[in-house]
């Protein structure tokens, strides 16, 4: 029906239909070509000898590639007094993210677990208090947090970050898992409860194995938030322990004589490459993932 | 012998409101208790109270002569089917049979040789290396009633556990759960709102409303003598007509007379003298009318309640 009554105008509607997607596909790829754009410089730079940058132009491609900016910005560029480059303080990164992710996304599993499925009296305000710590900006725990850290005797130290970033994480990845658990019928732990198991078996056996799209979602949150952080790891750290954020900043801050630019790239795109990482590798999950308590299993 | 389940003065409060007052059942072995109810009556809560999921408030609770008031669900020798089936997602259909005995530490081959047994029961060997979500909804049924009957338990605990299949599926499986039970002589406490899955399968009913108990006894007994109105009204399909009629009664008989708006009322005599209030309700059974009689009304028998 709906065809008979186009088709005397199919002609000019087909011409009509191809401009609008040609011209959203224009549209499209000027939003690709505005957000590669800061990329594609930072990449020529970092490929660029100090000389090529002084005399060419931003945009050009590089006439003649070299990686020496790339292995000063490793092992060279100069951090304040010391001058060996991102590599430590990448490594310290390393130390504080990987551990801040496993701690905080497996407490925040025990507690999602608990508050969905354990219902107890008062969970719903603990749940409660618990988002509001997400909400919390940094600044306001600054000056709490330092203390707590001298008290515990862990200030200026990989642990103090680590501590620092599983707290300040907890929010989050309780309301991740929570939401996700929520979703599994409470007949589930009932079943296991009959067949004998406790609360950590019923954690171990049944849930965790279920939990692999919302473990996905929370580590890509948990890794990003931690490994782009700069303020907690300006304000807790000290020489030897600073983050690699940290050691970005001081090395752009911190020039004597010329500005190496390509350095500073390549120094931002080491920076920034495992968190790029984090998102190609396990992407695809992250969008499942965010959808997935919405369907049942 | 001592009564397979026994519950006296349970009661069960959230915070003050009360869900459960006063239930008093006690089956003995190899009985097939029905709770039956409207929803939110507290049947569901009771079964729980059983199982031991939800803590009671007041009162006893005993399981094959022992008292369970304060015991772990896992302690009280019991096994339960639910509604959802409860299947664990991730574990084989196996795995989901064996993991109460896993948890128990139960020996490998003893694991082994009862999930063939039950396995084999209940059909279902083609589908041990399935997962859950593999399975179509009589055969997460067959497998979560598996689950139940591998454990041996003293007591079967079935919470409407058919309520999500369709209607031949869901006959076929009441069949099967009435053979189980008399093939294994268990003992088994079920809930279901449907009064026709309580007629069939039970051995004793318990009719329920906002958490009291209504009536005790058999079907034939909650079908024709039924203990109060809301029994007679939620019993029976299609249910019993109600009609309010006054009575008398004087040394001929008694008289129950149906008043119409638009006619004389209706004269229903019983030889008996039955001693009756003057405001009485008239139940009548559909079963009870003959229409072959030229008036049906003649062949009303009165029944006094």
């Amino acid at each position: 029906m709906a065809d008979l009554v186009i088709s005397p105008a199919r002609g000019q509607s087909q011409a009509v239909r191809l401009l609008l997607r040609w011209s959203l596909y224009a549209a499209l790829g000027f939003f690709v070509v505005i957000y590669l754009m800061p990329l594609f410089v930072m990449v020529t730079t970092s490929l660029k000898s100090l000389e090529e940058i002084r005399t060419g132009d931003l945009v050009a491609l590089p006439r003649e590639v070299t990686f020496d900016a790339w292995l000063t910005a490793w092992s060279g560029a100069c951090t304040g007094i010391k001058c060996e480059g991102v590599q430590p303080y990448f490594w310290n990164s390393v130390l504080i993210a990987v551990p801040g992710v496993a701690i905080s996304t497996l407490i925040g599993a025990i507690n999602g677990y608990v508050v969905a499925q354990w219902r107890f009296r008062g969970a719903n305000i603990i749940f409660a208090l618990m988002l509001f710590g997400c909400f919390i900006p940094f600044q306001v725990v600054l000056l709490p947090m330092a203390r707590v850290l001298g008290i515990m005797g862990i200030a200026g130290t990989i642990q103090g970050l680590i501590f620092v970033h599983v707290v300040y994480g907890l929010g989050f990845t309780t309301l991740f898992f929570r939401n996700y658990y929520v979703t599994i019928p409470v007949e589930l732990t009932k079943a296991a409860k009959v067949d004998g198991a406790g609360f950590f078996r019923i954690f171990w056996s049944i849930f965790l194995p279920l939990s692999l799209p919302i473990i996905v979602v929370t580590v890509i949150w948990q890794f990003t938030q931690i490994w782009n952080d700069f303020l907690f790891g300006v304000s807790f750290s000290q020489a030897g322990t600073q983050p690699v954020t940290v050691a970005l900043n001081n090395i752009v801050n911190s020039t004597t004589g010329v500005k190496e630019y390509n350095v500073d790239m390549a120094a931002a795109i080491i920076a920034a490459f495992p968190t790029l990482l984090v998102y190609v590798v396990a992407g695809k999950y992250f969008i499942r993932g965010l959808t997935a308590g919405s369907v049942k299993g | 012998m001592a009564p397979i389940l026994e519950i006296q003065n349970l009661y069960k409060n959230y915070g003050s409101l009360e869900i459960l007052k006063d239930i008093n059942v006690s089956i003995d072995s190899g009985d097939f208790l029905v709770l039956v109810g409207p929803s939110g009556c507290g049947k569901s809560t009771l079964l729980n109270c059983i199982a031991g999921l939800e803590p009671i408030s007041g009162g006893k609770l005993s399981i094959g002569g022992q008292d369970m008031t304060n015991v772990s669900p896992k302690d009280r020798n019991i096994a339960m089917v639910f509604q959802s089936y409860a299947l664990y997602p991730t574990m084989s259909v196996a795995k989901n049979i064996t993991f109460g005995m896993k948890v128990r530490g139960v020996d490998q081959s003893t694991q082994e040789a009862k999930l063939a047994q039950v396995a084999q029961q209940l059909q279902i060997e083609p589908l041990l290396g399935r997962r859950p979500g593999q399975l179509s909804g009589g055969q997460r049924q067959r497998v979560a009633m598996g689950r139940a009957l591998v454990r041996d338990p003293k007591l079967f605990l079935f919470d409407e556990p058919l309520s999500n299949l369709d209607a031949k599926l869901r006959v076929e499986m009441r069949t099967e759960i009435k053979a189980l039970h008399q093939n294994l002589a268990a003992s088994m406490v079920y809930v279901t709102h449907d009064q026709i899955e309580a007629m069939t399968l039970a051995t004793k009913i318990v009719v329920m409303k906002g958490g009291e108990i209504q009536q005790i006894g058999t079907s034939a007994e909650i079908y024709n003598r039924p203990a109060n109105l809301f029994v007679a009204d939620f019993m029976g399909s299609p249910a019993m007509n109600l009609i309010p009629a006054k009575a008398r009664s004087n040394d001929d008989g008694t008289y129950i007379e149906i008043l119409r708006k638009d006619g004389e009322p209706i004269v229903l005599t019983d030889q008996v003298n039955r001693d009756l209030p003057s405001d009485v309700i008239h139940g009548v059974k559909h079963k009870t009318l003959d229409r072959r009689a030229a008036s049906p009304l003649h062949r009303v028998t009165c029944s006094s309640r």
